[in-house]
């Protein structure tokens, strides 16, 4: 295996590098076209969460699950569009990485919070706390 | 502006007569090792073939001989804690209050992080690539950058001793007693600073790992067809990848709060000093089984090697392990049961405690039987198998006693927690450490080990490790809480005086240990393994000579299945001949490089000038940090090239020697 | 090495006509340096998203947290954030776009795009630094409380991120203009267009937990 030299190695055909493309003859102007389409969809995702969020159309309290939704949508469009995660057999590992990382991420954000609601709950507010020190 | 920060000559403690004493004698010792290496001019030689080493071989048995001088003051810190608990009964001991503060907290920083991670990266660093039929990891100058950031860690840690001091607030600083009002002195700045830059380290060994397991195996090594080894160093670097982030954040919290006067974790403007305790156990429970997974390998390797059999259950071990890999990152709450959450979050994470036990236990049955039925043959490894399998199923039990929310209500942070962790920790980790030392030492260096010193040093351990322990059990369930400094329950004193007398026989053991290494060395023309095998093994690294060439396999082995290298040799003994002449192609091997080195000491730099507030040296420190890399980006010439003749000749020296000690004639 | 040459070493003798197949399964030997190392910087990728997960637990909990002081909807101009959210996604597509000129070899496009790309990137954080320092002019600054620090730090961290990505943008240049479109240098370009369409998912969780749950009434 060099450095500086590209050397494929046997497995390559069925095993790709993440975010990596096969674009074939015609593939610069379907490349282009791929990320134009991504570019489109996402900022109308944003502009669907800037305007949903004021405008009144959604009943308030949903606002918040609205926004993640839309969030969720705008990630999985750049990891489709602009980072080629697909669920192809030659992606695999780069798709299991990626469940991996969104499972740890969850299970941090959601268990911190769902621990810290519990605790706050059940703790007096710090400035009564330090009113007790004195 | 002052150059030199906070720094000025209050920071040595020349008023505490033990720090001063040691940390001249352990400075006296480094000079007196520096010049007998430059005197003997062994420094060229040094700097060459391993300081700028970027061989996974070499760089295991750095880490691994960072992780044994660092098991010495970890070890010197708990004897210390055992004769003042001995002595202070109704007296104040010897150690002050402060002192003895700093004592604990060391002990846990350095055995944690420099003790037990290095040890088992360091022989997941040596034996990866060799199992996996590889010539390296994925990234090795990564790999010496992960080392050298490691030491930089470990020197800012013992710097601590001599100049300024370490921190009192256990080895995690909860605040607020870890923030700058009630911990203005420098402690914790050393404590957080040291975990940060080597925490970077171990994050891209994390990384290496992972692609190398993943990513770089030899032909035919199906993941099914991989050691166990292989597979709990995947699922241990799989949770350094997902928990080592988490300690980075909060502990740069911390330095935030700290250093710019943030509200993270203050008792005022808002800070919230539960979520250090949530997000710091959010790594903390991974961490632990980071450190017993690749031990579980270990013994995986062990048990089937001494046992002559293969591994019983190979599929029920490889989904234990995954699974074990999964749940660790679900029960950290029960290191806070005590601390106000309700009891639905409480019950649920008590439960998934207990529930993580149920694949450890799949794990030891599946040793048990690999064992029962084989021609077990009682060498130094196998008796550290047995040792842990009893010790760890004690202490698992104690830990899912404690998994039990209203039990921990009263157990928790007393001498009984300190026992379990102990008896996991000692038991599982440690022991599984030191029968991986023992076995591959020979294919690192070329000769065994003194089998009776060897033996010597386990029983020690073994006998010492429950006198210590034991009694902590007991004591803490009299009511006993951790870390005091002095007490006057006279029920607790005869069992901590047991404790102290387990503390010298494991200290016998230690002392074995370094005997039996200086024999070996002595007597190594005696121990010398010439067939690459010296215990009958499956894996391939046993395939390599000893020590295997710097290029692990001058032909890449092809993989047919599970024992890959018992499958070889049960194969080679039917009537078919070893090829006599091997196709040998030029093989390119990365260049060494400075990289690792020079960016640690840089590291060292701003880590040092941080915790003194020197502003100017940090930048400077980063700036050669960041010019390292640029210098190494630019490179043009990154590969050595073994040339196709050099590679026959290694190879075919080494094959002959081996067929010669094994009696196969090649025609 | 491949598994095509790999011969027989010990003379077991169980090759098929092929050698070895490749099943995609890593059982073809080792991959090929350009699929691992573009791997292994995915893994770091992930890894940095933990961190991030960290810092946004952090914020979540410490978002009431004003101490008396403002909170976010008295502070956030939607505004910026809207200019720095396109800055930040016309950036990202810039540097697609870049991706496919370099893997054509086009020097010219390639820095046409990455141009752009540092550009479109130094304007997102020109628009936060303007904010960061606004906010600090006005005694608002991550001193004044817990809900503060957290916000200045989440958001900061990512400013740092995308500050560390300029310096490896201009350094890629940089490579490209001394050395062109060699191996490593592409795989290394790989890696940074991984790293910048990375930043910009984690923006948009930003943009969307921070400023917009922040100011939703």
């Amino acid at each position: 295996m060099s450095e500086i030299r590209d050397v494929p190695a046997t497995g390559d055909e069925f095993d790709r590098a993440p975010g990596e493309m096969r674009l074939g003859r015609s593939g610069i102007a379907r490349g282009v076209q791929g990320y134009l389409i991504g570019l489109v969809l996402a900022a109308g995702l944003t502009a669907a969460s800037f305007y949903f969020c004021f405008s009144g159309l959604i009943y308030g309290p949903a606002v918040p699950a609205a926004l993640v939704a839309l969030a969720v949508a705008q990630m999985g469009v750049h990891l489709v569009f602009f980072l080629h995660i697909t669920t192809d057999p030659d992606n695999t590992n780069n798709a299991l990485a990626l469940a991996f990382g969104v499972l740890i991420v969850t299970l941090v954000i959601g268990g911190s919070l769902w621990i810290m609601a519990n605790l706050n709950h059940n703790m007096l507010p710090m400035s009564k706390i330090m009113e007790m020190q004195r | 502006m002052n150059l030199l920060g906070k720094l000025d000559w209050n920071a040595l403690p020349l008023d505490q007569p033990i720090p001063m004493i040691a940390s001249a004698a352990v400075a006296l010792g480094i000079l007196a090792v520096l010049a007998w290496v430059v005197i003997r001019g062994y420094f060229p030689y040094l700097w060459r073939e391993w300081l700028t080493s970027v061989d996974h071989k070499r760089i295991g048995v750095m880490y691994t001989l960072l992780a044994m001088v660092m098991l010495l003051r970890g070890f010197s810190d708990a004897l210390m804690m055992r004769s003042q608990q001995a002595i202070a009964f109704h007296s104040q001991g010897y150690l002050p209050p402060e002192h003895y503060d700093q004592v604990f907290s060391a002990h846990g920083t350095i055995m944690i992080f420099f003790v037990a991670m290095p040890f088992l990266i360091g022989l997941m660093n040596f034996v990866l690539p060799l199992q996996l039929g590889v010539r390296d990891v994925a990234f090795p100058t990564l790999n010496s950058v992960s080392l050298w950031l490691t030491a930089t860690g470990a020197l800012l840690v013992n710097l601590s001793l001599g100049i300024g001091e370490f921190a009192r607030t256990g080895w995690l600083p909860y605040p607020p007693l870890s923030e700058l009002t009630y911990s203005p002195g420098v402690g914790v700045d050393y404590y957080l600073w040291s975990l940060e830059i080597s925490g970077v380290g171990t994050l891209l060994t994390g990384i290496n790992f992972v692609t190398t397991i993943l990513k770089l195996r030899a032909p035919g090594m199906t993941y099914m067809r991989m050691p166990m080894f292989c597979w709990t160093a995947l699922a241990s670097s799989l949770l350094i990848v997902a928990a080592f982030p988490i300690l980075t954040a909060t502990l740069a919290m911390l330095i935030l709060d700290r250093y710019l006067g943030f509200h993270f974790f203050t008792n005022e403007a808002g800070g919230n000093v539960m979520m250090f305790v949530n997000l710091i156990w959010a790594w903390g429970h991974p961490e632990v089984y980071i450190l017993v997974l690749p031990a579980f390998g270990i013994f995986s390797e062990v048990v089937s090697t001494f046992s002559g059999k293969p591994l019983f259950g190979y599929r029920s071990m490889v989904i234990a392990t995954m699974a074990i890999c999964l749940l660790s990152f679900m029960v950290w709450l029960h290191h806070f049961f005590t601390m106000g959450a309700g009891a639905d979050v409480n019950a649920v994470f008590g439960v998934m405690s207990m529930i993580i036990a149920v694949p450890t236990g799949v794990k030891v049955f599946n040793w048990l039987f690999t064992m029962y039925g084989g021609r077990i043959r009682f060498e130094t490894p196998i008796l550290w198998a047995v040792g842990f399998m009893v010790t760890f199923v004690i202490g698992g039990m104690t830990g899912v006693l404690l998994a039990v929310p209203p039990a921990d209500f009263l157990l928790h942070n007393s001498l009984f927690l300190v026992a379990h962790f102990h008896n996991v920790i000692i038991g599982g980790v440690l022991f599984g450490a030191f029968a991986g030392y023992e076995y591959w030492f020979p294919k690192a260096f070329g000769f065994r080990l003194h089998g009776g010193l060897g033996k010597a040093a386990f029983w020690c351990w073994f006998i010492g490790f429950y006198l210590a322990f034991m009694p902590l059990y007991v004591v803490g369930l009299e009511g006993m809480t951790r870390r005091m400094q002095h007490y006057d329950v006279p029920e607790w004193r005869p069992w901590l005086l047991v404790a102290a007398v387990g503390a010298i026989v494991i200290l016998a053991g230690i002392v074995c240990q370094i005997a039996q290494l200086v024999v070996s060395i002595m007597r190594r023309d005696e121990l010398r393994d010439v067939t690459g095998d010296p215990w009958n093994g499956r894996s391939l690294e046993w395939s390599t000579a000893s020590p295997p060439p710097a290029f692990n396999f001058a032909v890449l082995p092809v993989v047919h299945g599970l024992d890959a290298y018992w499958d070889i040799k049960q194969r080679a003994r039917e009537p078919t001949q070893a090829p006599s002449e091997l196709r040998y192609e030029p093989i390119e091997t990365p260049r060494n490089s400075p990289t690792g080195f020079v960016c640690a000491f840089f590291a060292t730099a701003m880590g040092f000038s941080l915790i003194w507030h020197i502003w100017w040296l940090a930048i400077a420190g980063l700036v050669g940090a960041w010019a390292t890399f640029v210098v190494f980006a630019w490179r043009d010439r990154v590969e050595t090239v073994i040339p196709a003749g050099e590679v026959a000749r290694i190879d075919r020296r080494n094959r002959e020697a081996r067929f010669e000690a094994l009696a196969v004639r090649t025609p | 090495m491949t598994a095509e040459h790999a011969i027989d070493p010990n003379g077991i003798g169980e090759m098929g006509p092929k050698g070895v197949a490749a099943t995609g399964r890593g059982a073809g030997g080792p991959a090929s340096k350009r699929v691992y190392v573009g791997y292994g910087f995915w893994i770091f990728i992930l890894s940095d998203m933990v961190m991030f997960s960290a810092f946004f637990a952090a914020y979540a909990v410490l978002a009431g947290a004003t101490a008396g002081g403002p909170s976010g909807r008295q502070l956030f101009d939607l505004n910026n954030v809207a200019w720095e959210t396109a800055c930040l996604l016309l950036s990202s597509f810039a540097c697609g776009l870049a991706s496919l000129a370099a893997a054509g070899r086009n020097a010219l496009w390639f820095h046409v795009a990455m141009a752009a790309t540092f550009t479109l990137g130094a304007a997102f954080l020109g628009f936060e630094i303007k904010e960061f320092a606004g906010l600090a002019a006005a005694g608002d600054g991550p001193q004044r409380s817990a809900f503060l620090s957290a916000f200045f730090t989440l958001v900061g961290c990512h400013g740092l991120h995308i500050t560390a990505g300029l310096l490896w943008l201009l350094t890629m240049m940089a490579q490209v203009v001394a050395k062109g479109f060699r191996a490593d240098i592409l795989r290394r370009i790989h890696c940074f267009v991984l790293f910048w369409h990375a930043l910009d998912i984690v923006w948009v969780a930003i943009f969307t937990v921070v400023y917009l749950m922040g100011k939703a009434p």
